[in-house]
C-alpha cells in the first residue's frame, strides 16, 4: 500500500491562519496533483457516519418528498395527487399564519438576543468586579432544558407578574400576557432569547478578544469617548460576528418547538403555533401527506433564508 | 433541539486568530458596569430562585401570591411526590442512557469520519462526504420528522435506542466540522513516523491521533450531552412507550393533571434541571473552556 504521502508538512500554517475557508471548501492543501491509493481503513472510518446518515436522514427526507405528492394519511393505501397538496398549502390560512408567526418571532428574537448578548459582551469585557462569577451566571441558561424552563416561565407570566402588578396597583398589567393572542408571542420571544443569549454571547466575547488593544489606545490618543469607541471601533469590528449570530439564530428560531410547547402550546388559539408544530399535526388527523408538503416548503424556506444570509456574509468578506 | 446551539460555536471556527486579552479598556468604569451586570444577572437567577422557592413551599403557600416569597416553613415533601409522580428514577435512567449513547456514538462516528476525510482530502469521495455531512446543518428535524418517525417505528426503533441514534445523526454536522478543523492543525509528520515504525492506519488513529483529539473530544462531548439530555422534541415524538420517556418529556404531566399542586410541579422541574446545573457548577471551568474552544477553534 503506497502510504508515502506528502513529504510536505501539511497545513500547520493553514490551520493557524484561522481556517478562513468557505464552509463548502475547507482548507484544501492547494491542489496536490499526486494521488495515492486510499487505504481500506479510511473507507471503514467514513462508512458508518455516511451510511447511517443516508439511511436515517436522507432517505426518509426523499421518501417524505414522494409522500407529499400523494394523499397518504400515514398508513394504508394512497394515491398520487400531484401538486395539489402544495396548491392547497399556499391558500391555507392556518399554514400561512404559522409561517407569519414563525418568521416574525424569529426576527424579533434575533434582534433581542443580539442586542442583549452584545451589551453583555461589552460589559463583561470591561474592567468589572466578579467577572468570572458573572460570566458563569450568564452562560447558565445554556445548560437548562428548554421545555422545563418554559414551564417555569409559564408560571412567571401567568401568575407571578399579574400578582406583582396587582400588588403595585398596575391594573393594566394584571392579566397574563399568555392569555391574550396579541401578546403571547412576546413571552415566547423573551424566553427563547433568554436561552439563546449565552451562545451568542460566547461568540461576541471571542470577537472582542480578537480586537487588538492598540486600536483602542489610538482612539484614546485621539480623545475618543467610550461611546464613540463603541460605535466607531467595537461595533464595526464585530460586524462579522453579528452576521454569524444572525444566521445561526435564525436557523434555530425557525425551528422553535420546545419553548413554545412549554409556554403556550401554540395558543391562545393558534396564535403562537410555529411551523414545526403545524407540521407535527400531520401525525394525527389524517393530514400526513399534506403536512409533508408543508415540511418540504419549510425546508426550501429555511435553505433560501440561510443562503441569502450566507451571501451577505460572503459579501462582507467573513467566512463560516 | 434548541438549548445549546452547537452550530453557533462551530460557526466561528477559525474566525479569530490567537485570542488576546483585550479587556480592561475603561479603567474608570467598574462598579457602575458591575452593578448593571448584576441587575441583568437577576433575569437569569430569579427564575431559578422561583423554582427553588416554589418547590420548598407548602401547597397552601404555593397557591397564593407571586411565588417569589421566601418559603417558610420549608416543605420538602414535594420532592417525594414529584419523585413518584414522574417515575423519576426510571426517567433519569432513560435520559442517562440516551445521553451516554449519544456522546459515545458522536465521539466515535464523527472522529473517525473526520479523520478519514481530512487525511484523504485530495480524493473526491471524501471531499463530497464532507459537504454531504455538513449540508445536514440545513436539514432540521421538523423537516424529516414525519417519515423519520415512521421509519424508526417500522424498524422497531421507536424507543430510547432510536432517539439516541437520531441524536447522534443530528449532532454529526457540527461535530465533523469541529473535528476536521482541529485535525488539520495536527501535523501529519507524527503519524508518518509512526507509520515508518510499522503501525497501521487503525493503530495510528487509536493510539496516536485520538488521544491528541482530547480537547476536541471534550468540546464535542459537552455539546452532544447537553443537546441530548435537554431535548424534548425527538423523544416525545419517537418513543412510543411512555414509560420509557426522558426527564424533560415526563414534566408534561404537570400541564395535564389538574389536581397537582404547584409545589410538586416545581420540585419536579427543579429535579429535572438540577443535574446539568450541578455538572455545570462543579465542572464550570472545564465546561466553559470546552464551549469557548468550540467558539474560537
Amino acid at each position: 500500500m503506497a502510504t508515502t504521502s506528502s513529504p510536505l508538512p501539511r497545513s500547520g500554517a493553514r490551520a493557524r491562519d484561522g481556517g478562513r475557508d468557505d464552509l463548502q471548501v475547507p482548507p484544501a492543501p492547494a491542489a496536490r496533483p499526486r494521488r495515492r491509493r486510499v487505504e481500506g481503513t479510511y473507507y471503514l472510518f467514513l462508512l458508518p457516519a455516511v451510511a447511517l446518515f443516508t439511511l436515517f436522514v436522507t432517505l426518509p427526507a426523499l421518501y417524505g418528498m414522494v409522500l407529499s405528492l400523494t394523499n397518504s394519511i400515514g398508513f394504508g393505501r394512497s394515491e398520487f395527487v400531484g401538486l395539489s397538496n402544495y396548491a392547497v398549502l399556499f391558500t391555507d390560512p392556518e399554514v400561512l399564519r404559522s409561517y407569519g408567526f414563525t418568521i416574525g418571532f424569529s426576527v424579533a428574537t434575533v434582534v433581542l438576543t443580539n442586542v442583549v448578548a452584545l451589551a453583555l459582551a461589552v460589559g463583561l469585557n470591561a474592567r468589572i468586579k466578579a467577572k468570572t462569577a458573572l460570566r458563569a451566571v450568564f452562560f447558565l441558561p445554556m445548560v437548562v432544558s428548554g421545555i422545563v424552563i418554559a414551564f417555569v416561565f409559564n408560571y412567571v407570566f401567568s401568575t407571578s407578574l399579574p400578582a406583582l402588578a396587582g400588588a403595585l396597583g398596575l391594573e393594566s398589567m394584571t392579566t397574563s400576557v399568555l392569555a391574550d393572542p396579541d401578546t403571547a408571542w412576546i413571552a415566547v420571544v423573551v424566553v427563547t432569547a433568554w436561552q439563546a443569549v449565552p451562545s451568542a454571547l460566547i461568540i461576541y466575547l471571542a470577537g472582542l478578544l480578537a480586537i487588538p488593544e492598540e486600536v483602542y489606545e489610538a482612539a484614546d490618543l485621539d480623545g475618543a469617548g467610550s461611546r464613540r469607541k463603541f460605535w466607531s471601533i467595537t461595533l464595526p469590528l464585530l460586524a462579522g460576528y453579528l452576521v454569524i449570530n444572525t444566521v445561526l439564530g435564525f436557523k434555530n428560531f425557525l425551528n422553535a418547538y420546545d419553548v413554545i410547547v412549554g409556554l403556550t402550546d401554540g395558543g391562545p388559539g393558534t396564535s403562537t403555533r410555529s411551523v414545526a408544530m403545524t407540521i407535527f399535526t400531520g401525525f394525527t388527523g389524517g393530514d400526513y401527506a399534506y403536512q409533508m408538503a408543508n415540511a418540504v416548503v419549510f425546508f426550501v424556506v429555511t435553505v433560501v433564508i440561510s443562503v441569502l444570509q450566507l451571501q451577505i456574509i460572503r459579501r462582507r468578506g467573513v467566512s463560516l | 433541539m434548541a438549548v445549546t446551539d452547537p452550530a453557533t460555536a462551530a460557526s466561528v471556527a477559525g474566525l479569530t486568530g490567537a485570542p488576546r486579552r483585550g479587556a480592561d479598556r475603561t479603567p474608570r468604569r467598574g462598579w457602575g458596569v458591575t452593578a448593571l451586570l448584576v441587575l441583568a444577572a437577576l433575569t437569569v437567577l430569579l427564575p431559578l430562585y422561583l423554582a427553588v422557592a416554589m418547590a420548598l413551599k407548602t401547597p397552601e403557600q404555593a397557591a397564593a401570591g407571586s411565588g417569589f416569597t421566601l418559603p417558610w416553613p420549608l416543605n420538602v415533601a414535594s420532592f417525594a411526590d414529584a419523585w413518584t409522580l414522574t417515575g423519576f428514577p426510571r426517567a433519569f435512567a432513560v435520559s442517562l442512557l440516551i445521553s451516554a449513547v449519544t456522546v459515545a456514538g458522536t465521539l466515535l462516528l464523527a472522529s473517525v469520519a473526520s479523520y478519514a476525510i481530512v487525511r484523504n482530502w485530495e480524493h473526491r469521495l471524501f471531499r463530497w462526504s464532507y459537504v454531504y455531512l455538513l449540508a445536514a446543518m440545513f436539514i432540521p428535524f421538523p423537516v424529516v420528522a414525519l417519515p423519520q418517525v415512521k421509519l424508526t417505528g417500522e424498524l422497531g426503533l421507536d424507543n430510547p435506542g432510536g432517539v439516541a441514534l437520531l441524536h447522534v445523526l443530528f449532532q454529526m454536522s457540527f461535530s465533523v466540522l469541529l473535528y476536521s478543523a482541529f485535525l488539520r492543525s495536527i501535523p501529519e509528520e507524527l503519524e508518518e513516523s509512526a507509520r515508518l515504525d510499522g503501525a497501521s492506519t487503525w493503530q495510528v488513529f487509536w493510539r496516536l491521533t485520538f488521544p491528541l483529539l482530547a480537547p476536541m473530544n471534550a468540546t464535542v462531548g459537552i455539546f452532544a450531552f447537553l443537546a441530548s439530555w435537554n431535548d424534548y422534541m425527538m423523544p416525545s415524538l419517537i418513543t412510543s412507550d411512555q414509560s420509557l420517556q426522558t426527564i424533560p418529556v415526563v414534566q408534561k404531566i404537570f400541564q395535564l393533571a389538574f389536581s397537582t399542586d404547584y409545589n410538586v410541579a416545581f420540585a419536579s422541574y427543579l429535579m429535572a434541571i438540577a443535574p446539568t446545573i450541578l455538572v455545570y457548577v462543579l465542572a464550570q471551568r472545564w465546561v466553559m473552556s470546552g464551549v469557548t474552544r468550540g467558539a474560537i477553534k
